[in-house]
């Protein structure tokens, strides 16, 4: 499979650890991503706030530059990227005379043609490969798929979900796409109430209490639902959740996992080609207590295998010594 | 953010209706909304809040009634700047930027080692080829946006003129 790669602009800085895991993934799962060439930024959350026709151009150049380049389809891995890029498509479709302004204020061609695809959509279609991996993977360790002992909260924030009309992918209020991901990983997804709140998004720099506010409310409902990790798709939730979590003082830390983190994790790529270091709350204890907990659980059922034997054993000497 | 907000969405719309730009303008609720699309997903009526409380922002702007808080004004202003110049956002840019305009200068100053450290600050921001391409898309929106603005103003003084323009409709090009 070859995709077109819009990688947005916080992909090249403060969140290189989904590009480098994103592209791992991809490599393992043979899927070739082609990046934009000579891209430029969607406008994020900037371009909305001060000008609608410059909130549509500054993602449409991008579309229209896949288009040249021969795409029909783009990965938009940042939630904010897709939104905008996503968002952009559909007022070009649906507002009136957008579909001959956009044009001309680009100063190129563009027929609206290329369909933009979020991550979690991506690896969702990816759960059969994924799984199968793992089965190949199951049959080489002695001790199980130690994601089964990973319980994450799916945090989709705002921008993979809304507004409907132009994600739409799944439902806006209770989506599950990204379960689905978890548990192709072999990881259960915890129930929790916070899946689609907003983390503050923007405010981070301009209006940091805010961000630690509505952040620290995500994250204590995550703890309380028993999960011991979140799991994002957006550079800039992660940001508030991980970056900004030293100033909660919480303790212990709640990990932050990218979703393509968590799927390289499954494929069973090393963390470092994955960007763990690159994090603000150590991911390392996670990693050791899903390891200790994987071999305990191994460990019991070689014990119980080994006692079902063991009767068995007696049950056939037993009627050995009768007959 | 609605619990931040003095007016918080419904209020908004109301004072929309109503066409009190004096209540709207001179107030940050407008500038504390995150166009997290909460209030546009759940309204039983399908009005939109997230996309008028954009167009009012737009409005506010064009009729000189500022740009929000001074904060969350220098940050947008910052990271519309960086595209102009490069076509892309720096972070490390527009943090600089930003400092100079809100005057914080030494917010967040501790965790920029850690910030390198981590290799999530490159310090050298890539310009595109295409830069003068954005320059341009930028000044063309900006030239739709004041023929936008002198249509309102002519609509505003116009006596069949009502007391309560609908925002969404006269701004959205």
């Amino acid at each position: 499979m070859t995709l077109a790669y819009y990688p947005g602009c916080s992909m090249h800085g403060t969140s290189r650890e989904y590009d480098e895991s994103l592209r791992a993934v991809a490599a393992t799962l043979e899927i070739e991503l082609r990046e934009i060439d000579d891209w430029s930024c969607c406008g994020a959350s900037s371009a909305h706030i001060a000008d609608h026709l410059l909130a549509v151009a500054l993602p449409a150049r991008n579309l229209a530059l896949a288009e040249a380049q021969g795409a029909s389809e783009v990965l938009a891995p940042c939630a904010a990227c897709y939104n905008r890029l996503s968002g952009a498509a559909h007022a070009v479709a649906d507002e009136p005379g957008l579909a001959t302004k956009v044009p001309e204020v680009l100063g190129r061609p563009f027929t609206n043609s290329v369909q933009v695809t979020s991550i979690v959509e991506l690896l969702q279609g990816l759960a059969p490969a994924i799984e199968e991996r793992i089965g190949r993977l199951d049959r080489r360790r002695w001790r199980g798929n130690p994601l089964e002992q990973l319980n994450i909260a799916a945090y989709w924030g705002c921008l993979l979900v809304r507004p409907a009309a132009t994600t739409g992918f799944d439902d806006a209020e209770q989506p599950t796409g990204m379960d689905d991901v978890i548990r192709a990983c072999g990881a259960n997804p915890v129930k929790w109430n916070m899946a689609v709140e907003c983390c503050g998004g923007a405010f981070s720099v301009s209006r940091t209490s805010s961000v630690l506010r509505l952040s620290r409310a995500i994250i204590d409902d995550a703890r309380a639902s028993g999960a011991d990790a979140i799991l994002a798709a957006c550079p800039m939730c992660h940001g508030n959740l991980d970056f900004r979590q030293s100033a909660m003082n919480l303790d212990p830390p709640m990990p932050v996992l990218y979703i393509t983190q968590l799927v390289g994790l499954a494929l069973g790529l090393p963390p470092e080609r994955l960007g763990f270091a690159r994090h603000f709350v150590d991911t390392q204890p996670l990693f050791t207590q899903l390891a200790q907990k994987a071999d305990t659980a191994a460990a019991e059922a070689a014990e119980a295998a080994a006692a079902k034997a063991a009767k068995a054993a007696a049950k056939t000497a037993a009627k050995a010594g009768v007959s | 953010m609605g619990g931040e907000m003095t007016l918080p969405p419904h209020d908004l719309m109301r004072y929309a209706i109503a066409g009190d730009r004096e209540r709207l303008f001179n107030d940050d609720s407008l500038w504390l909304c995150l166009t997290c699309e909460t209030c546009s997903a759940r309204c039983p009526n399908d009005v939109d809040p997230a996309r008028v409380i954009d167009a009012l922002r737009e409005l506010a702007a064009l009729e000189g009634a500022g740009h929000g808080p001074r904060n969350v004004a220098a940050f947008h202003k910052s990271f519309l700047e960086q595209i102009r110049m490069t076509g892309r956002l720096s972070e490390v840019g527009l943090i600089m930027q930003y400092k100079m305009r809100s005057g914080a200068l030494f917010q967040d100053v501790a965790v920029v080692p850690a910030m390198l450290e981590r290799g999530k600050l490159p310090l050298v921001p890539s310009r595109i080829r295409g830069h003068a391409e954005i320059k341009s898309i930028m000044a063309a929106c900006a030239r739709e946006q004041a023929l936008a603005a002198e249509a309102l103003a002519a609509t505003a003084d116009a006596p069949t003129a009502g007391p309560a323009p609908d925002a969404d409709s006269e701004v959205a090009p």
